[in-house]
C-alpha cells in the first residue's frame, strides 16, 4: 500500500526541532566516518535498534505492515495473551487526556491456542525476526501455563510477563504489586521455559523498587516498565466517568518523566537488563531512557495516533546519535548514574 | 489506509452548530461510502475520526458538528491550513445490496454518510428515499443537497419546526422499501430496529484510540464473533447485531 509521510511537527509537542526538515534520517556529507551503531542486546537476543513497539499498542503487527516494513524494528511486543480468549471491558474503553491518553480495554485477545495457532504463523510472512509475547494470567498456575506453550514457539524470542494490567480485577496487576506474589509468578514461569523470561512492573505502586528486586532474585531475566498509570476522567456532561469501567490506564507523552524516573531507580537497584517505556515519542525520548539504564526501549501510544511513529523514531536514531556524539548507543546506557 | 496531508479549501456553517469542510488532497483511499477519516487536530492528542460526506479526484468533502475541543479547533481552522488524516477508514455501506427502493435513515451528523451512498445507489439505477432526523429546523442541512441527486426526502424535527414532527421512525410511516441504511445515534437504531421490515446496515459510533485496528478500545460484541468498530465496521449488517442491555 502507498505510503504518504507528513511533514507537520507532531502534536505531542515532542518535536525534533526542525520540523519539516529533519524527520527523515539524512547523515550529512564528511559529518562521522561511520554510521552510529544502534545495536542493543536483550540477554543475548541482539536487536538492529533498541526501538519495540509497546504491547496492546500494535497488534500482531498486521495493520502497521501495511503501512511499512516493520522489519526495521528492533522487533515487537505482541498483544498481551491470556490462556482463554478474552472480550475485554465494555466500551467506551477510550478517554482523551493532556498530551495522553486513557485505555481500558481490558485484555482483549483470542487466546493463546489461536495466536499460536493463527498470529504466528501468519506473522511469518511479514515479520521476520523473533518477536516478543506479552503475556498476561488470573493465577500464578495460568501464568505458567500460557508460558509453557510459548515456550515451544521459535518465533518467539523472549517472554513478557504481565504482572500490571490495570485494567483488569484480580489480573496482573494483583501480582504486580506485592513483592512476595511477583516473586511467585516469576519462578513459576522460569521453571516452565528456558527463553529469557523478563516481568513487566507497574507503576501504580508505593515504591516499584522491591518489587523489581524480587522479580531479579526469583530469577527474572529482565524487566519491562513502566505499565500505564491508573487514572480517570468524567464527562461533564453526563457527570459520569469517561471510561465504562471507569478508570483505565493512562499513557503518552504526559507519563514520559514519570517512567523515566521509575527506570531509573530500578536499574540503581538491579543488575538485570530493563526494557524502558512510558510516553516515549521520539528518538531523543529513546536516547534518554537509555541514559536512565534502559537497554532498550518501547514505544506504545504514540503508535496510535501516528502509525508511523517507530518507523520514524529508528530512521531518526542516527542522526540524533550523531548530534549528542554517540557512536555505540550500549555505551550510554546508564549514562546518567555515573558521576 | 493512507496518511495524507490536505489543504483546507472550505470550512463554512451549515447549520446551528454543524460546518462543511472541505479538504484538497489524496482521495485514492477511498472505497465505499460510510467509511471515514482519523484527524490530528491541533492541541488535541487523540485523533478525530469523522465520516466522509462525499469525495471526488480533487479532495474530501466532511460534515462535522462541534461538540468538544478538537471539533471546536477545527471549526476555527481557515482555508489554506493543512490538517493531517488517516484515510480509507473501515468498512463502509454496501451499495450493492439496496434493490430498487433503499431507504436511508440519518439522525443529525449521521446524515452525511448517506449523501455519498446516496449517490452511488442512484448511479445504479435505485429508487431511493431519504429520511433524515433532526432537533429542529435550524439543525436541518443537505434536504436540497438529497433531492438534487434525484432521492425522495422526508424531514422529521424533534419539535416540529421542519418538516414531520417527531422522530425518523415517525417518518418512515407507510413507506416500502427493499433495504435499509441508517447511521444517528445508537437509541435511534434501536426504534428503527423496531419496525424496520427489511434487512438492511447501521453504522456505528465508539471512541477510538487508532481508529485502524492497533489498540481494540472500539471493540463490540456481535452475533458472527467481536468487531472493532474501526475495521471490520462502522458499518454492520441488521442480522450480526447484538443488541445488548
Amino acid at each position: 500500500m502507498g505510503e504518504v509521510r507528513n511533514t507537520a511537527p507532531g502534536a505531542a509537542g515532542q518535536g525534533t526541532g526542525a520540523p519539516g526538515q529533519g524527520r527523515i534520517a539524512v547523515i550529512p556529507d564528511g559529518a562521522a566516518a561511520a554510521a552510529p551503531d544502534t545495536r542493543v542486546t536483550l540477554s543475548g537476543w541482539e536487536l538492529e535498534n533498541p526501538v519495540i513497539p509497546a504491547s496492546g499498542t500494535f497488534g500482531f503487527g498486521k495493520e502497521f505492515a501495511e503501512l511499512y516494513d516493520i522489519n526495521c524494528l528492533g522487533t515487537f511486543s505482541f498483544k498481551g495473551t491470556t490462556r482463554q480468549a478474552r472480550f475485554g471491558n465494555p466500551t467506551p474503553r477510550i478517554a482523551e487526556c493532556t498530551a495522553g491518553m486513557i485505555n481500558s480495554v481490558g485484555l482483549q485477545n483470542p487466546g493463546v491456542e489461536h495466536v499460536i495457532a493463527h498470529e504466528l504463523p501468519e506473522m511469518k510472512a511479514y515479520f521476520h525476526k523473533k518477536v516478543i509475547a506479552n503475556v498476561s494470567g488470573f493465577s500464578v498456575a495460568e501464568y505458567a501455563e500460557t508460558c509453557a506453550m510459548l515456550d515451544r514457539e521459535e518465533q518467539v524470542g523472549l517472554l513478557e510477563v504481565n504482572v500490571s494490567c490495570p485494567n483488569v480485577h484480580n489480573g496482573g496487576m494483583s501480582f504486580g504489586v506485592s513483592p512476595e506474589a511477583a516473586a511467585e509468578v516469576t519462578r513459576a514461569v522460569k521453571a516452565v521455559t528456558t527463553k529469557p523470561v523478563y516481568i513487566k512492573l507497574s507503576p501504580n505502586v508505593t515504591d516499584i523498587v522491591p518489587i523489581a528486586k524480587a522479580c531479579e532474585q526469583a530469577g527474572a531475566d529482565g524487566l519491562s516498565l513502566i505499565n500505564t498509570l491508573l487514572g480517570m476522567r468524567i464527562d461533564l456532561r453526563r457527570r459520569r466517568p469517561v471510561i465504562a469501567n471507569r478508570m483505565g490506564g493512562f499513557s503518552g507523552p504526559a507519563i514520559f518523566p514519570v517512567a523515566l524516573r521509575m527506570v531509573y531507580q530500578v536499574c540503581e537497584a538491579v543488575s538485570i537488563p530493563v526494557i524502558g517505556m512510558g510516553g516515549v515519542s521520539s528518538a531523543e525520548d529513546v536516547i534518554e531512557m537509555m541514559l536512565a539504564g534502559a537497554a532498550a526501549v518501547q514505544v506504545g501510544a504514540a503508535n496510535l495516533v501516528d502509525p508511523f511513529a517507530c518507523k520514524t523514531i529508528v530512521e531518526e536514531l542516527p542522526r540524533v546519535m550523531q548530534r549528542y556524539g554517540i557512536q555505540t548507543l550500549t555505551e550510554i546506557i546508564g549514562g546518567a548514574h555515573h558521576g | 489506509m493512507k496518511e495524507v496531508c490536505y489543504r483546507v479549501a472550505e470550512n463554512r456553517p451549515l447549520a446551528r452548530d454543524v460546518l462543511r469542510m472541505r479538504l484538497a488532497g489524496d482521495s485514492s483511499a477511498f472505497t465505499a461510502p460510510g467509511q471515514f477519516l482519523n484527524l490530528r487536530v491541533q492541541g488535541c492528542y487523540l485523533r478525530r475520526p469523522i465520516s466522509v460526506c462525499d469525495w471526488d479526484r480533487e479532495g474530501v468533502t466532511i460534515i462535522y458538528k462541534v461538540v468538544g475541543k478538537g471539533t471546536a479547533a477545527m471549526s476555527r481552522m481557515e482555508p489554506g491550513e493543512t490538517l493531517d488524516a488517516l484515510t480509507g477508514l473501515g468498512n463502509g455501506f454496501d451499495p450493492d445490496k439496496g434493490g430498487a427502493a433503499p431507504l436511508l435513515i440519518g439522525g443529525g451528523v449521521g446524515v452525511p454518510p448517506l449523501y455519498r451512498l446516496c449517490r452511488e445507489l442512484i448511479a445504479r439505477g435505485a429508487s431511493p428515499t431519504a429520511v433524515l432526523g433532526f432537533g429542529s429546523a435550524a439543525d436541518v442541512f443537505y434536504r436540497e443537497e438529497f433531492e438534487a441527486l434525484g432521492a425522495q426526502v422526508r424531514i422529521a424535527t424533534a419539535d416540529g419546526s421542519a418538516g414531520q414532527r417527531g422522530f425518523v421512525t415517525d417518518a418512515m410511516a407507510g413507506l416500502d422499501y427493499t433495504y435499509f441504511y441508517a447511521c444517528g445515534p445508537e437509541p435511534m437504531f434501536r426504534a428503527v430496529d423496531r419496525i424496520a421490515k427489511s434487512s438492511g446496515q447501521y453504522s456505528f459510533e465508539e471512541r477510538m484510540g487508532c481508529g485502524f485496528g492497533a489498540c481494540m478500545g472500539c471493540s463490540c460484541r456481535t452475533l458472527t464473533g467481536s468487531k472493532r468498530i474501526c475495521r471490520e465496521g462502522p458499518v454492520l449488517e441488521r442480522e450480526e447485531i447484538l443488541w445488548e442491555k
